[in-house]
């Protein structure tokens, strides 16, 4: 008989024995109803009845949303300050750089000092995997935390808002063909884009790009990988297009940014391949030129800046669900 | 000061020997039992009814922390540890600060480990200067100085002439090089096997060639050289493989897997559970397979426990911040006799793993029960399972992924150099 290893992740982080979401980690180990539950409830933060919006503001009177950003970030960042001070917390943005907490005060150094005023809620980016999954572990229950990006691991508020949109423009997931498009590898997008799309029920998830940039063994994800971008778009509905730091190539994930936008730029011609009315997505910002071409950017079938309005409203359904508020 | 121990299942892997019998010492050394006889008044004795009495374990990779990072453990604490775990003999990297590529450094942690008269200390001396891997230690006077074996830690040699020249000059004065093979490039600054595993959690990872075209490498340098090698740590199939090819080819090389290896898979990481972080990475489950059809066949030849003691801060951290290791020593034992009860191999051949085997590696007269052998015996009892708790390691590290599981094996006594030593 093997040894039974009594291992720290067999208890789930995010949800509690009750069934309540505690944390916001990452989509992997949240249910279908779960996801739907959520997206159904941003639906109601984004009305543009004035009435709801007031009733809205004072969800979270009194409660305190620390952005924890040990990351640069402007645009998540913001968004999850603008969904707090709607919904009436008192928001506080902590930018802090990791190498001055490198040089003795640990992450979880940081988190207790914070929580020691009182935050209820902490959002966190990181450039490491599963920062969130720490500070989630060592947190006591009252305080909840959001992963607002680690390392390559999961940024599941971008998926939550990216599968609202998808929904909101283009109806059932699970009639629906999805490519996503670019720097898988280094990916925490992707990851929980694939991880949303595979609870939703989506039809067929086809990841493109270079070999370089592809995780070994990413069909244990439930996805086909293709490096050829032409048959990767053949037919799909939704195109995700994924950030391609330049930075991250050395020369050698990449050789070049010409090359790249060559064999994997999305432009119209390849955009045609795909379904009639398919729509582009992208978690910003863009690299014109590098992945994405101006003219499908600024197209109407991108849904760009859509994604970043339902960015606000979903994070708002998030902390609301967090902090207990929502109505059943 | 004569000892005997009563009515033990005496387990000897040098000799195969197994049956139950009275085993005599007297002044350090292992007595024949014909010639004990009637007349053997001992001093001493132990009842070792029901238990197994056998060679003290060998182990052939702790790191004890001192000299250097006396904040994680020192070998106060970790040869106690050792003692507790039933291992009687260490062998330690050369990768302490300072590093061992001295005789002075080898002279003081030897008289060091003597003085505290608990498990004893086989320094290993560094390959190359500073382990840096560009000109070769003075390896006679490091013999001299009692070194049996040359090693270069974790660092690896990436220079193969340098390599070439290490292996060369060694075998000129008949001393056994221990390689750990991890090709810098290929480990980039992974922390976990390249899998489903990493690309599930985005962590950077390692992939098993890292480690394949290292040893590899090495392999085809041991061929040409004739030196006499031993490689630290596998952790893939296709290590076993390249293991089991040498030895094939007539190559003079032994091998050795961590005791977690055996146990542990990529899976058990789960959310980011840093104590699953060890180098090399816990591989997939055919690899942990592979790895125990090894230790079975004997293409790896011994069990180690890669013990590596932390402070708590250390495995609090994000998974690939955190510090990789697992503090071993008191569970090797435990989790050697584990592969008896899951069909691996017998009691007397996972021993031989954890005695014999590795004192032939380290080319030291100990982990025999043969007449005149020193006496170093470890008696445990095999049936009784009990649960690891962390907070009794007397080690300083309490990095254990074993904590709270219920592990055969408790040891009842332990006997160095003839003198029963205080658990």
């Amino acid at each position: 008989m093997p040894i039974e290893i009594k291992n720290s992740s067999s208890q789930p982080l995010q949800i509690d024995s009750g069934g309540r979401l505690l944390h916001f980690l990452a989509i992997e180990g949240l249910d279908r109803q779960r996801l739907l539950q959520l997206l159904d409830s941003a639906a109601q933060f984004i009305s543009s009845d004035t009435n709801v919006r007031k009733s809205q503001g004072s969800l979270l009177a009194g409660h305190t949303v620390v952005n924890l950003f040990f990351e640069d970030s402007t645009r998540t960042r913001t968004t999850f300050e603008i969904a707090g001070k709607r919904l009436g917390a008192s928001v506080i943005n902590l930018n802090t750089s990791r190498l001055s907490t490198r040089k003795g005060e640990t992450v979880l150094d940081t988190v207790r000092t914070l929580e020691a005023m009182d935050a209820d809620i902490f959002v966190v980016r990181d450039n490491s995997s599963g920062t969130a999954h720490l500070i989630a572990r060592h947190v006591p229950p009252h305080v909840h935390i959001i992963n607002a990006g680690d390392g390559r691991h999961a940024h599941p508020t971008q998926a939550m808002l990216d599968m609202f949109t998808i929904r909101a423009h283009k109806g059932d997931i699970s009639k629906l063909r999805f490519a996503i498009v670019g720097d898988i590898l280094h990916s925490r997008v992707a990851r929980s884009q694939i991880a949303a799309l595979q609870i939703l029920g989506a039809k067929e998830i086809r990841v493109v790009a270079p070999a370089t940039l592809l995780p070994t063994e990413i069909e244990r994800l439930g996805v086909t990988a293709l490096t050829n971008i032409d048959e990767g778009l053949e037919d799909v509905d939704v195109i995700m297009m994924l950030r391609l730091q330049l930075e991250r190539m050395e020369g050698q994930l990449i050789p070049s940014s010409q090359e790249y936008f060559r064999c994997y730029g999305l432009n119209q011609d390849r955009l045609n391949r795909a379904a009639p009315d398919a729509v582009v997505m992208h978690p910003g910002p863009m690299n014109r030129g590098l992945e994405i071409a101006s003219d499908v950017a600024d197209s109407d079938r991108s849904l760009v800046l859509s994604q970043v309005t339902n960015g606000i409203a979903v994070r708002m359904a998030i902390m609301a669900e967090l902090a207990g508020m929502n109505k059943e | 000061m004569k000892l005997k121990i009563k009515n033990g299942q005496v387990i000897d892997p040098a000799s195969g020997e197994d049956q139950i019998r009275d085993l005599f010492i007297a002044h350090g050394a292992i007595i024949d039992p014909h010639k004990a006889g009637h007349e053997f008044s001992a001093d001493s004795e132990i009842d070792a009814t029901d238990q197994i009495v056998c060679p003290g374990l060998i182990d052939l990779q702790a790191r004890l922390r001192e000299p250097g990072e006396e904040h994680k453990a020192s070998m106060q604490s970790e040869l106690a540890a050792a003692i507790k775990g039933g291992i009687t003999s260490v062998c330690v990297p050369p990768d302490t600060n300072p590093i061992i590529d001295t005789p002075a450094m080898v002279h003081m942690i030897r008289q060091r480990g003597r003085r505290l008269e608990k498990a004893r200390v086989y320094p290993m001396g560094a390959l190359t200067t500073g382990l840096r891997g560009e000109t070769l230690t003075d390896m006679a006077t490091l013999k001299e100085a009692g070194c049996t074996v040359l090693g270069n830690g974790d660092n690896i040699i990436e220079n193969t002439l340098v390599m070439r020249r290490a292996m060369q000059y060694a075998s000129t004065f008949n001393l056994s090089v221990f390689l750990t093979p991890l090709d810098h490039w290929l480990r980039g600054n992974g922390c976990v096997h390249e899998g489903e595993i990493s690309t599930r959690l985005g962590l950077p990872a390692i992939p098993e060639a890292a480690e394949v075209v290292a040893l590899a490498r090495d392999l085809a340098l041991i061929e040409t050289t004739g030196v006499r090698a031993h490689i630290t740590q596998i952790s893939c199939a296709r290590s076993v493989e390249k293991i089991r090819e040498a030895k094939a080819r007539g190559l003079n090389v032994t091998a050795a897997v961590s005791a977690h290896h055996l146990h542990l898979s990529e899976q058990d990481i789960g959310d980011f559970d840093t104590r699953y972080h060890v180098l090399p990475p816990l591989r997939s489950l055919s690899d942990r397979d592979a790895l125990r059809e090894g230790v079975s066949e004997g293409v790896i030849d011994a069990i180690c426990s890669d013990h590596q003691p932390h402070g708590l801060d250390a495995k609090l951290a994000p998974f690939s911040e955190s510090e990789p290791g697992i503090a071993g020593l008191e569970t090797l034992l435990s989790l050697t006799l584990q592969l008896v009860l899951d069909g691996v191999i017998s009691l007397p051949e996972a021993i031989s793993r954890v005695t014999f085997n590795p004192a032939c590696i380290l080319g030291i007269d100990v982990g025999r029960l043969s007449p005149g052998a020193p006496a170093d015996v470890c008696i445990f009892n095999p049936s009784l399972k009990r649960k690891i708790n962390v907070g009794d390691f007397y080690s300083q590290g309490r990095n254990s992924p074993f904590d709270d599981s219920s592990l055969a094996g408790q040891v009842t006594a332990v006997i160095v150099a003839g003198k029963v030593v205080s658990i």
